[in-house]
């Protein structure tokens, strides 16, 4: 990144001084006189500052609205709510756990599949490939960054489930079917499925910034597993995977961060079904997809706020760990977390 | 060569012309003893043949595992380009069938009527794009703006702090938040709601790569126009932003391809429809919830209109990524 | 003998064509210390690079020509670049310790990758007297398991000769290793180049002719005509020799500053 940075400000440099003169010729920027040039400085000045402020009160004000909405549902039903399997629009009675448990359960699975590709995808793209390839190769790899989550949802339903359905399920089903997360019978659509397009949709994310974070490493570490008689592999592992940790650490957590607030593609393949079932291939259901699904039907009331409030359980979350990822990112002082950590 | 070294030089030519011809001395000069200067000799110098007997069978299985790492480095890129591939080609081959003219120009039909098409939904895209665009670009730059030209540290880390941490606010959450501000006060489902949430969406990102840019252009060009006598203001406006400004636009059609594929947030704010757009107060109709409507709807007709529909939303997104890239590539390489 | 090395018409370049150095064929002495000198981007860390093939890992770079060590030419196809490395070891400009690795680690690393299972004494014999040969035990003894990065930057260039010491290496490249260090860090490693080279073979690329004069046994000048051009051995002999009587007119020039 910084030989780029710098690159670019020398390019810049270069051919902008002419622009300056031309501005300041054409337009006759020094001729105004002083009292509209302070009215010009105050009022811009006001400007910027509204909108850095707008970004603050923004936040302040999503996690004040959050909170109000969901107060009666909070007050009413306290910490109940985060164990109970109930979800009664009938009866007023809500609980979160199917939720819960389909958002973290079908997120860890996805961290499950991903990491490692990404890791292996980061290592040959920041350390292994020829340099003709890596460019590409990164766009590529990228541009799964870009498919829109309803896009994944389409393809799930119609191609990746009725795959898992037919081959990968009934498989691991018979070989592995006595451990009871493995257990038939196969469904498709399912926690499994939901899992296997978070693990593609976070993958960009996790392989990306944990690229940068290991191209961050300096020639002067890796020299010196090298000048030992390191092999490529052993350079990796002394050098570069030590120095990345908090960036890979980081790039991992941001990905957790996108899988569990993931709402479309889930919403189109996790089944929506309120239930604990120890089988990953079972439907289930999750925070944001339960959000998707019941949100415009209701108007008000305590289902609302239920929902609402599992909205604030999911934000709370995603706060921390973003949080945190951007700790350890900024440790390693990767740029790339903040252009590509948004989901 | 640099300033520092050719000092460095001189100190030794100095050092040299002293003794013209024979330059510096041979004899080691007179050191004080220090503790190091003798540790050490007691030490038997010699190398540890059981320590370098290392076999040739050992270097071999090193090697090995190096190679097996590196292929299986190699073997993870190639998989994950599997999805991508299998992606592209569905959309392409189911989409590519059931798109024609009257897909971009028609209404959807009813269930059981052949035909009909997604015109309500593109148009209805576009207006809130733009909407989002209206919104989310001033604000983006004015605070990127702030970020990178007003030294104001504490107030920037918090807004920085803030805008990475709404960047990551998951997007459905931002349309509950858009909902019960703007929904639940007018009692109306409305473009304008929809796109304010997209806005939203687009802010930090925009934001953070205006900041950037404008740290990239040199000090040295802002302080030349502030000696010119140049209003504060209009150095910024004229030539700070005029300086970086292809890369912020880069960064606004990265935050545009981002929102337009963008769902979840319109479901409860900007609804659908299944007509035309009649006005901006009123639920719009928009590709990626036409598709998701579609998608998990039982007919086959309508999926073969959302296959067709995620083909024309992935071309808009691919078409505004990669063009931004390619963009901010041949901008730079201008420059150069 | 093992620490015996030889160049023949040894060229390298890096990625777009740049030559940085071309047919530099010179014998170097076991058990000696050899300076290499000469005007900054005359090509003398490639060379010295090119002797253990670190020079390959630079993206683009290329190198031709032979280097012989221990009776073999370190680029013929079945050598193998890593254990080349293994028994050439280096030190670089700038300290580089493993960061988060114990100062003990440190010294082991390399052997651990090397020599497969070793006792923990065994280890821990190498780890003291590589620290000891490299002048800093004294100073370490008592916090082996502190973190290379906590040393100071004389005591980790001390540190990164005793990593490269702990592999049994016959040769040791040093790449300027005392231009980052203040006077008294340069009297220690000068003081442990000494000492080392009764066992070693000792190869020291530096821009202090004082240095060189003072440390080596022989010395070579290197020199490109031009910016840009590759550079070249101009004349390499005993030290005493090189700095008195200088056969090439370009190498007295150097010496006595009278250059460019």
């Amino acid at each position: 990144m910084e030989p780029k940075r710098r690159g670019t400000a020398a390019a810049l440099k270069g051919t902008l001084i002419s622009d300056l003169k031309s501005l300041v010729r054409g337009i006759g920027l020094q001729g105004a006189n002083p009292l509209r040039r302070r009215l010009g400085d105050s009022i811009f000045t006001a400007l910027v500052f509204l909108a850095a402020f707008t970004v603050i009160i923004l936040m302040a004000m999503m996690v004040y609205e959050l909170v109000r909405q969901s107060l009666p549902s909070i007050e009413q039903f306290g910490l109940g709510f985060l164990i109970s399997r109930n979800w009664d629009p009938i009866n007023n009675i809500y609980g979160g756990l199917p939720y819960i448990y389909g958002t973290v359960v079908s997120s860890l699975l996805a961290l499950l599949m991903s990491v490692p590709l990404s890791l292996g995808i980061a290592i040959f793209l920041s350390q292994f490939a020829p340099r003709w390839l890596r460019s590409p190769l990164g766009i590529l790899v990228d541009l799964l960054a870009a498919i829109p989550s309803v896009v994944y949802g389409l393809w799930g339903i119609f191609v990746l489930a009725p795959f898992l359905d037919k081959t990968v399920e009934p498989f691991l089903i018979k070989y592995l079917g006595g451990i009871p997360i493995f257990a038939g019978p196969a469904f498709g659509v399912g926690l499994f499925a939901a899992s296997v397009v978070l693990a593609i949709m976070i993958t960009p994310t996790i392989s990306a910034i944990s690229r940068e974070a290991m191209l961050n490493v300096s020639r002067d570490q890796k020299e010196a597993a090298q000048a030992l008689g390191a092999t490529p592999w052993e350079t990796v592992r002394m050098s570069v995977l030590p120095l990345a940790r908090p960036g890979i650490v980081g790039a991992i957590i941001l990905g957790l961060g996108r899988a569990l607030g993931e709402t479309m593609a889930v919403t189109m393949l996790i089944g929506n079904v309120r239930q604990l079932n120890t089988s990953i291939f079972a439907p289930a259901y999750s925070i944001a997809s339960v959000i998707a699904t019941e949100f415009a039907e209701v108007t008000e009331g305590p289902h609302m706020a239920a929902l609402i409030e599992m909205a604030l359980i999911l934000l709370f979350i995603t706060l921390l760990l973003n949080l945190l990822a951007r700790l350890l990112v900024q440790k390693t002082g990767s740029r790339a977390a903040r252009i590509k950590g948004r989901s | 060569m640099s300033e520092g070294l050719r000092i460095q030089r001189e100190e030794e030519y100095e050092a040299v012309e002293q003794t013209p011809r024979l330059a510096p001395p041979l004899t080691k000069p007179e050191v004080p003893p220090h503790e190091s200067a003798v540790e050490g000799t007691d030490v038997e110098i010699s190398r540890d043949s059981e320590l370098i007997g290392h076999s040739a069978g050992r270097r071999r299985s090193r090697n090995f595992r190096s190679k097996l790492a590196l292929t299986l480095c190699a073997l993870s890129t190639v998989i994950v380009m599997v999805p991508l591939a299998l992606i592209l080609f569905y959309i392409v081959y189911q989409g590519a069938g059931a798109l024609n003219l009257s897909f971009f120009t028609s209404l959807p039909k009813p269930v059981g009527e052949s035909g009909g098409g997604m015109g309500n939904a593109i148009v209805g895209s576009l207006i809130l794009i733009g909407i989002a665009a209206v919104i989310g670009v001033p604000f983006g730059v004015l605070a990127g703006t702030q970020l990178a030209e007003y030294r104001n540290p504490r107030l920037s880390w918090v807004v920085r702090l803030m805008s990475d941490i709404l960047s990551g606010v998951p997007s459905i959450i931002v349309g509950i938040f858009v909902y019960t501000l703007l929904v639940l006060t007018f009692k109306q489902f409305s473009a304008i709601a929809g796109g304010v949430a997209l806005g939203i969406l687009m802010l930090p990102t925009i934001a953070r790569t205006t900041e950037d840019m404008l740290r990239m252009v040199p000090d040295t060009l802002r302080e030349a126009s502030l000696a010119l006598g140049i209003p504060r203001w209009r150095t910024i406006t004229s030539i700070m932003i005029k300086t970086a400004g292809g890369g912020i636009v880069t960064g606004i059609m990265l935050a545009t391809a981002r929102v337009a594929g963008e769902t979840a947030p319109l479901l409860f704010t900007a609804l659908g429809s299944r007509t035309w757009p009649t006005g901006l107060d009123k639920p719009i109709a928009s590709l990626p919830v036409q598709i998701y409507t579609y998608a998990i709807a039982p007919f086959d007709a309508w999926h073969k209109q959302a296959w067709a529909g995620s083909l024309v939303l992935v071309l808009i997104v691919l078409l505004l990524s990669i063009g931004s890239k390619i963009f901010f590539g041949r901008k730079m390489k201008r420059a150069n | 003998m093992a620490g015996y090395l030889a160049t023949n018409n040894l060229s390298a370049s890096f990625g777009g064509g740049v030559q940085a150095i071309e047919n530099i064929t010179v014998e170097i002495p076991a058990n000696k210390v050899t300076a290499i000198i000469g005007p900054s981007g005359c090509g003398k860390s490639t060379f010295l690079r090119c002797l253990n093939r670190m020079h390959e890992l630079v993206p683009g770079a290329k190198a031709s020509g032979e280097v012989v060590w221990d009776g073999r030419n370190i680029y013929a196809s079945g050598m193998d670049a890593t254990e080349v490395r293994r028994g050439i070891g280096m030190v670089f400009q700038k300290p580089n310790p493993f960061p988060l690795m114990s100062i003990e680690d440190n010294v082991s690393a390399g052997l651990r990758l090397a020599s497969g299972r070793i006792g923990k004494a065994k280890i821990a014999e190498v780890v003291e007297r590589s620290l000891k040969l490299a002048a800093l035990w004294d100073e370490v003894k008592n916090k082996l398991h502190k973190p290379g990065g906590s040393l100071s930057g004389g005591q980790q260039q001390r540190l990164c000769i005793a990593r490269a010491l702990a592999v049994q290496p016959d040769v040791i490249l040093m790449d300027e290793p005392c231009s980052a260090l203040d006077p008294a860090s340069t009297q220690k490693i000068e003081d442990t180049i000494d000492k080392l080279k009764k066992n070693y073979t000792i190869v020291i690329v530096t821009h202090n002719m004082q240095q060189a004069a003072r440390v080596s046994d022989f010395t070579g000048f290197m020199l490109s005509k031009e910016m840009g051009e590759p550079g070249r051995m101009i004349e390499y002999g005993p030290t005493n020799k090189i700095f008195t009587m200088p056969e090439r007119k370009e190498t007295e020039n150097y010496i006595t500053g009278r250059f460019g």
